[in-house]
């Protein structure tokens, strides 16, 4: 029963459900106006990808009606059912998409021109108005988006009509070109002979250097390189026992080599943001244990990020509160390590126990309250004698090593230390979820009253995911107090326990891997809270994204970029049933048998 | 009869200021089918709840063994051989058939004896076998009885409380599922069901209890039971 078998139907070029199309066009043109009117084509205009023909701004408005365009095109193959031929109609529905969004930011240029909203809409303004036209009249602006916009979404949908291998090579140039394009930082800062070469001036892609890019990544995918990885990783998934462990050491051993050597070759950039991801990405793994593992929803996980931060600063710094007696020491980094291991733990057993006894949304609400409570008492005049309130402690000394110093000013130190913990905070997880408390998390995240009934100790084994998370929070706290230096109650916003929550829910819960790859895209490409990430241009409207990002995620890859096994089979049930039933791994009839008998 | 395996002696329970379970007195032998019948928010599950020590009494005791046990974690009745097969068979539909049935064994670290009972599992129920891998939750009804049973058997229970075992099954299923619980009330294991289906449960059962409203109202053989007018009025539908 394969697609292939079935005919194909030949339908004329305007047979399609016009009434549809018009209204994916008029979506479509409601998204273009509204990045317009977020600012997006105004704040990233200044960034330019292909000298002089696109810059970033450009590029957030002309990629939704491609992707529309391929969208509109794009039709649920059932087994069995004939599909339509490619051809005409997919161009001329792509067209019809695209001509009415872009009729729509018409639309809203002419509206500019006659009224002005600028009191509630800050981006109502000339410089909008000026990139809308591309800089010359409004005519020649109404004209061309509608104009643009077609040609763009027919091109998308033109993707359908063109075989898989052209079109894959065809993406693949596009959008390498692209990327080379938006990481110029991060590639000139990697390998700084490239630009001159491919760069012009003031940054941006020359044409020339675009075309030979796009034809190189052409021609890369076009031989077939694509497919071979893709064959590399199915042999990998399917291998079994002992072949599947000798392959999965080398992958991780050339994991461990990458990330050692990576960043002794980099710029400081790199090595900067390196740093932050490994921050981010030891604070998603604890994340991962209490949410992922345990099921628990703590939104103020940040009250650990922020004490392990605070103990060590207090610990380390000879500028913290006048008020703290003179027993308590100053250590160097590694001792106030232990003593934030020690207190962050207890932190973790002293909020954990009275919020653990609640489910669900309640405590959620709870763990959040608690989350500001931590930050605001540091904040706090009560407080103020031995954490300096908003002053915050400053001059936190890098970790001494002896050998190596770990400071700000050195990221790539920063980042091994983090690799370090990271790599403990893997190897505890990994361990953790396969043991015994591992499959008591998992019992209570499935059912706590039955977990309780087999036996499993429940408020136990919660507070002991709390307090593991906790620790594991309170490395990336004592680390970020090394690295910046200074300690803030502002570095500790509610905003932090939603971007860790974000990875995590993004890469995929409860699976190290896919915590990992979140936080490498999230905080590596679009930054964390105050971070910079390589797309620092997009700072501004990380928020944004990061909302449209979790939105997209749940409507179409609940289970993460990297899903757990077990959660994609439980979010795909139905899919998963349906294919175990045309396997034959589900008799149909298992109920009425036992009904019959 | 010797010592009853466990025990309900005067046991009142609270849930805030609601008074739920009323001077309830309940003996389970070992060995024997018994089961406790009783209406909507009669306090059946109160009583299994307080059995098992996830509810502690107010006043009363429960004993096991002849030991006083009011107030012990549940974990410490589950593993001197209480073991529960909740309402509904609430498996743990996301993990695999195998997963649930290790979980069954949580408190156990005798890593043979898992491996024996689970053979013994497989042996009573070879479908579950059939269906290791599986999610649990993908199973047919009937199936994942017999995990939640099978998940019951691997704590190595000497009594076994069954939270309305009829409970959302098909009439056929209710059938087979009786006959399963027979099946492992062969192997020695004693068995309190708590049921609605009065008929059912009378059928297979050696004694019974009817509780009303948090008061056991009627202790009886099953026979009698069946044949008491009353129950019949109240339980069997009869006027």
């Amino acid at each position: 029963m394969t697609a292939e078998q079935v005919d194909e139907v030949t339908r004329g070029p305007f047979d399609f459900d016009i009434r549809g199309s018009m209204r994916r066009g008029l979506l479509l043109g409601l998204g273009l106006v509204f990045i317009s009117l977020a600012g997006l084509p105004i704040g990233l205009d200044t960034r330019i990808l292909i000298k002089p023909v696109l810059s970033l701004g450009y590029l957030s408005l002309i990629w939704l009606p491609f992707i529309s365009g391929w969208a509109s095109g794009t039709e649920t193959v059932l087994d069995g059912v004939a599909t339509t031929k490619r051809g005409a109609r997919d161009l001329v529905r792509g067209g019809l998409v695209g001509l009415i969004g872009g009729a729509c930011l018409s639309l809203l240029v002419l509206l500019m021109n006659w009224f002005d909203l600028r009191d509630p809409l800050v981006n109502w303004a000339p410089p909008l108005s000026a990139i809308l036209q591309f800089d010359r009249s409004i005519a020649f602006g109404v004209l061309v988006w509608p104009l643009l916009s077609a040609v763009l979404s027919c091109a998308g949908a033109g993707l359908h009509i063109i075989t898989p291998k052209i079109r894959s090579a065809t993406l693949s140039a596009v959008l390498f070109t692209l990327a080379m394009a938006i990481f110029e930082t991060f590639i000139v800062d990697v390998a700084d002979f490239l630009d001159d070469k491919l760069y012009g001036q003031n940054g941006g892609l020359t044409v020339m250097s675009a075309i030979v890019v796009a034809c190189l990544a052409f021609t890369v995918s076009a031989i077939g390189l694509g497919r071979r990885v893709a064959t590399a990783r199915v042999n990998y998934q399917q291998s079994t026992g002992k072949t599947k462990a000798s392959q999965t050491t080398m992958l991780i051993a050339i994991a461990a080599i990458t990330v050692v050597v990576v960043p002794m070759i980099t710029g400081k950039i790199t090595q900067e943001l390196f740093a932050n991801i490994g921050i981010f990405l030891l604070l998603a793994l604890g994340l991962n244990i209490v949410v992922g593992l345990a099921g628990i929803l703590d939104l103020g996980y940040v009250a650990f990020f922020a004490v392990g931060g605070y103990t060590t600063a207090v610990l380390t710094s000879p500028n913290r509160g006048p008020d703290w007696p003179s027993w308590v020491p100053t250590l160097p980094w590694w001792g106030a390590l232990l003593v934030t291991i020690a207190i962050s733990g207890l932190v973790g057993l002293f909020i954990g126990a009275p919020v653990i006894r609640m489910r669900g949304d309640y405590l959620a609400i709870v763990t959040l309250g608690f989350g500001e409570i931590i930050r605001i008492l540091f904040l706090s005049d009560w407080l103020n004698g031995y954490f300096n309130g908003a002053q915050g402690i400053t001059n936190v000394p890098p970790a001494d090593f002896g050998i190596i110093q770990v400071k700000g000013t050195d990221p790539r130190s920063v980042f091994y230390l983090v690799l370090v913990f990271a790599a403990i905070s893997i190897y505890v997880s990994w361990r953790l979820e396969r043991s015994r408390v591992g499959r008591a998390w998992m019992a209570i995240r499935e059912d706590e009253s039955v977990a309780e009934a087999m036996g499993v100790n429940t408020v136990n084994m919660k507070l002991m995911a709390f307090v593991v998370g906790a620790i594991l929070a309170s490395f990336s706290g004592a680390v970020f107090a090394a690295k910046v230096g200074s300690i803030f109650p502002t570095s500790f916003l509610i905003l932090v326990s939603i971007i860790i929550l974000v990875v995590v829910i993004v890469g995929g819960m409860g699976n190290i891997i896919g915590v990992i790859v979140g936080s490498i895209v999230l905080i590596g490409v679009l930054g964390g809270p105050k971070q910079p990430g390589l797309l620092a241009e997009f700072s501004q409207y990380k928020l944004l994204i990061y909302g449209a990002l979790l939105i997209w995620m749940m409507l179409r890859r609940p289970e993460g970029l990297v899903p757990n096994v077990r959660r994609s089979r439980e979010l795909h049930q139905e899919e998963f049933l349906q294919d175990a039933w045309l396997r034959g791994e589900i008799d149909d009839d298992a109920n009425t048998e036992e009904v019959d008998s | 009869m010797d010592q009853p395996l466990l025990e309900m002696r005067n046991v009142n329970t609270h849930y805030g200021a609601v008074h739920i379970l009323k001077d309830v007195e309940l003996a389970i032998y070992p060995g024997e089918l018994v089961c406790l019948l009783g209406g909507n928010a009669s306090g059946k599950s109160t009583t299994l709840k307080t059995l098992l020590g996830m509810v502690t009494p107010t006043s009363g005791e429960v004993v096991l063994d002849g030991e006083v046990v009011t107030g012990q974690p549940t974990s410490y009745l589950v593993e001197r051989g209480v073991t529960m097969v909740p309402e509904n068979r609430r498996l743990f539909k996301r993990l695999s058939v195998k997963e649930n049935l290790e979980l069954g064994a949580y408190l156990r670290d005798d890593a043979d004896g898992i491996d024996a009972d689970m053979e013994r599992v497989f042996s009573m129920f070879p479908r579950v076998k059939e269906r290791l891998g599986q999610r649990a939750g993908t199973l047919s009804g009937g199936e994942q009885q017999m995990v939640a049973m099978g998940r019951a058997l691997m704590a190595q229970p000497r009594v076994l409380l069954m939270d309305e075992p009829s409970m959302g099954l098909a009439p056929a299923l209710v059938q087979t599922n009786f006959e399963l619980i027979q099946q492992i009330h062969n192997e020695g294991i004693a068995i309190f069901i708590v049921e609605q289906n009065a008929n059912m449960a009378l059928s297979i059962a050696d004694r019974g209890w009817v509780l009303q409203t948090g008061r056991v109202v009627l202790d009886d053989t099953a026979d009698a039971l069946l044949a008491n007018p009353d129950l019949r009025r109240s339980y069997l539908g009869e006027t």
